[in-house]
């Protein structure tokens, strides 16, 4: 685009830049900008009762500064829901990709049988929204109709309650370890499809083994691919809301105040205090966006270094 | 470089040549065979028993919940949580008929209802997206910097954050509890937007824009009947990225709806999954509802199955 042709059609045509953009650009504003602008005002006002509270004049809203943050932050339930979504990160998001790397590199080895099949299989839970996962798994789970535990008391055995409130976190993990696998692994298998033979050729000359070749090659290679996947896995993370409030209905260990989520859910429409709810969602967004910006800058530079080869 | 469908910073010489569109298609950027001969002859290629089982094992997992459906929705209320899970029986065409007939074919409206979500709002906002990615990667214009950074920090943004303040917004205007209080959110994806920039840049030829526009075809023309056709692969991914999106998203439809006839499928089943703590023969509703939902998704997604193979990250390299 550094085109030295700086003549009137071309700065005609280049206006209509705008008009392709304008559509995204309103969509922006309104869906987007405007809504997080409304969540910051909500999120430092406060509704003062006045007298009984009752009639036109009963309430009125005013400025409240940070004590919403003040308070969202100070706290139990959001604390404790912050904490169990950051424990089901730790969990979900190295299981997953550990698991989506573990399949693409044994997908591209091309030493395991039935890769097309396996592939396709594992990328099958994709197609399945997390409402509709959730509530199977809840099933699987659920004693009265698990195979697991079915297979159990046939042997004499038992199984612990994966529902019980010590091992629920890992019940709700592994319906987002299903759901995120395959999808991860196809990104991670397409970008080792990109990366040059003669590498490999390389290395496999100097006697390296296909493990090494694996670990110092390739995952090296797709290292970018890894990082943008991580990424966007820790996002999608701190929102959980659909697999706690689908497994709700089939266990006590599960409170209202699960994730953040449900609990700015509860604030706002159980509770109808939209400054807590509002206050909490920036909160949460903020926190996302440290989380993966400090992420990215912690794996930047080794990423970068790699790619300037 | 992580994508195929960049051939044009890919590694592979050899494809570069060709246009972004075939590139795609042939789901590698490279020959298949490209590889497999030079790294490492006989030994490399020696079948591994492990591998297939590793493989096989992760394929089991996945199936697992899917085998677990369908034996499930064969069965009666009663039997639900009494036979074996995984021993089917003979109640599907009931369990059917009950699941259709439940309050006057409300399933069929939810059906229908998800169905405009995600594929309408998913095919509004793949025009969307593609219009500003060939604005932004084929013209130059005064705040096209800014304005592509801000769509960045917007893929960022977890979206179900939104979904309280849009709600509030809407709920002012009137529009909450309408069909446009879930179409409308849905129009705007910044992912899409940016792999739609990726697409055009890589994919439509500056001298055959010119070209066109020397012999006098308008802007929106030229877009319609040139660039739209030869970003298509890669719209097809935006497409089905969104679709996924929308399709998935429980939270948005959750908050803005109240009225059960405007539902999706994920919201309704929900609802259901709640009444069974009370009334347990709603489970084999839920169940039923579960599999009719997921097969023609399954169906579609393996049909489709050549789109997913393009990249996430593409232009994470590139950018």
């Amino acid at each position: 685009m550094s085109s030295t042709n700086a003549s009137t059609l071309r700065r005609r045509t280049d206006r209509f830049g705008y008009v392709f953009v304008a559509p995204a650009a309103v969509c922006f504003l309104a869906f987007l900008a405007i809504p997080i602008l409304y969540a910051l005002y909500v999120s430092v006002r406060r509704e003062q009762v006045v007298g009984l509270g009752l009639g036109e004049g009963g309430r009125h809203q005013e400025w409240a500064g940070l004590r919403n943050y003040a308070q969202v932050l100070a706290d139990p339930e959001f604390l404790g829901s912050a904490g169990r979504v950051l424990l089901y990160g730790l969990v979900l998001v190295p299981v997953m990709l550990g698991l989506a790397l573990l399949f693409a590199l044994l997908l591209d080895s091309k030493r395991a049988r039935l890769r097309r099949i396996a592939r396709i299989t594992i990328f099958l839970p994709y197609a399945v929204p997390a409402v509709i996962s959730s509530l199977l798994w809840g099933f699987l789970y659920l004693p009265g109709t698990s195979p697991f535990h079915f297979v159990a008391d046939a042997l004499g055995g038992s199984l612990p309650d994966v529902l019980s409130p010590q091992l629920v976190l890992l019940a709700i993990a592994n319906i987002g370890i299903w759901g995120g696998t395959g999808f991860n692994m196809v990104v991670l298998y397409t970008s080792l499809r990109s990366v040059p033979g003669e590498l490999y050729e390389a290395a496999t000359l100097d006697g390296c083994s296909e493990l090494q070749i694996a670990l110092r090659v390739k995952v090296p290679m797709i290292l970018p691919s890894l990082i943008m996947t991580c990424v966007f896995s820790i996002i999608a993370t701190l929102q959980v809301f659909a697999e706690p409030m689908l497994l709700r209905p089939l266990t006590s260990s599960i409170s209202t105040t699960w994730s953040p989520l449900m609990l700015i859910y509860k604030d706002a429409f159980t509770e109808n205090d939209i400054y807590s709810a509002s206050a909490g969602s920036v909160l949460v967004a903020l926190a996302t966006f440290v989380i993966s910006f400090g992420f990215l800058r912690l794996v930047r530079g080794q990423a970068f270094a790699q790619e300037e080869r | 470089m992580s994508t195929s469908a960049i051939p044009a910073t890919g590694p592979s010489a050899g494809t570069t040549a060709r246009p972004a569109a075939t590139a795609r298609s042939s789901r590698g950027g490279r020959p298949v065979d490209g590889r497999s001969a030079p790294s490492g002859g006989v030994g490399a290629e020696r079948p591994s028993i492990l591998a297939t089982a590793v493989l096989l094992l992760g394929a089991l997992y996945c199936l697992l919940p899917v085998v677990w459906v369908l034996v499930a929705a064969s069965k009666s209320p009663d039997e639900l949580f009494s036979t074996f899970t995984l021993a089917p029986s003979t109640h599907l065409i009931e369990n059917l008929r009950d699941l259709f007939a439940y309050r006057d074919g409300l399933f069929v409206r939810w059906a229908g209802n998800t169905v405009l979500y995600a594929v309408g709002g998913a095919l509004v906002s793949t025009v969307v997206s593609a219009a500003a990615g060939y604005g932004l990667a084929l013209f130059d214009f005064r705040g096209k910097k800014l304005f592509f950074n801000v769509i960045l920090a917007g893929v960022l943004l977890p979206a179900v954050i939104l979904a309280v303040p849009q709600y509030l917004l809407f709920a002012e205007v009137g529009l909450a509890n309408t069909y446009w209080a879930v179409l409308l959110p849905s129009i705007l994806n910044p992912y899409g937007i940016y792999l739609a920039r990726i697409y055009a840049g890589a994919s439509i030829p500056r001298e055959m824009i010119e070209a066109a526009r020397t012999d006098g075809a308008g802007e929106l023309r030229i877009f319609a009947r040139f660039a739209v056709p030869m970003m298509m692969p890669g719209l097809v991914t935006v497409f089905l990225f969104q679709f996924v999106g929308v399709w998935n998203n429980y939270m948005l439809p959750y908050i803005m709806l109240g009225d059960d006839s405007l539902f999706p499928i994920t919201v309704g089943l929900s609802t259901l999954m709640n009444q069974g703590a009370s009334q347990p023969a709603m489970y084999t509703t839920v169940v039923t509802g579960a599999l009719v939902s997921i097969l023609p998704l399954i169906a579609l997604f393996l049909l489709l199955q050549r789109y997913w193979q393009s990249d996430l990250t593409g232009g994470a390299v590139k950018g």
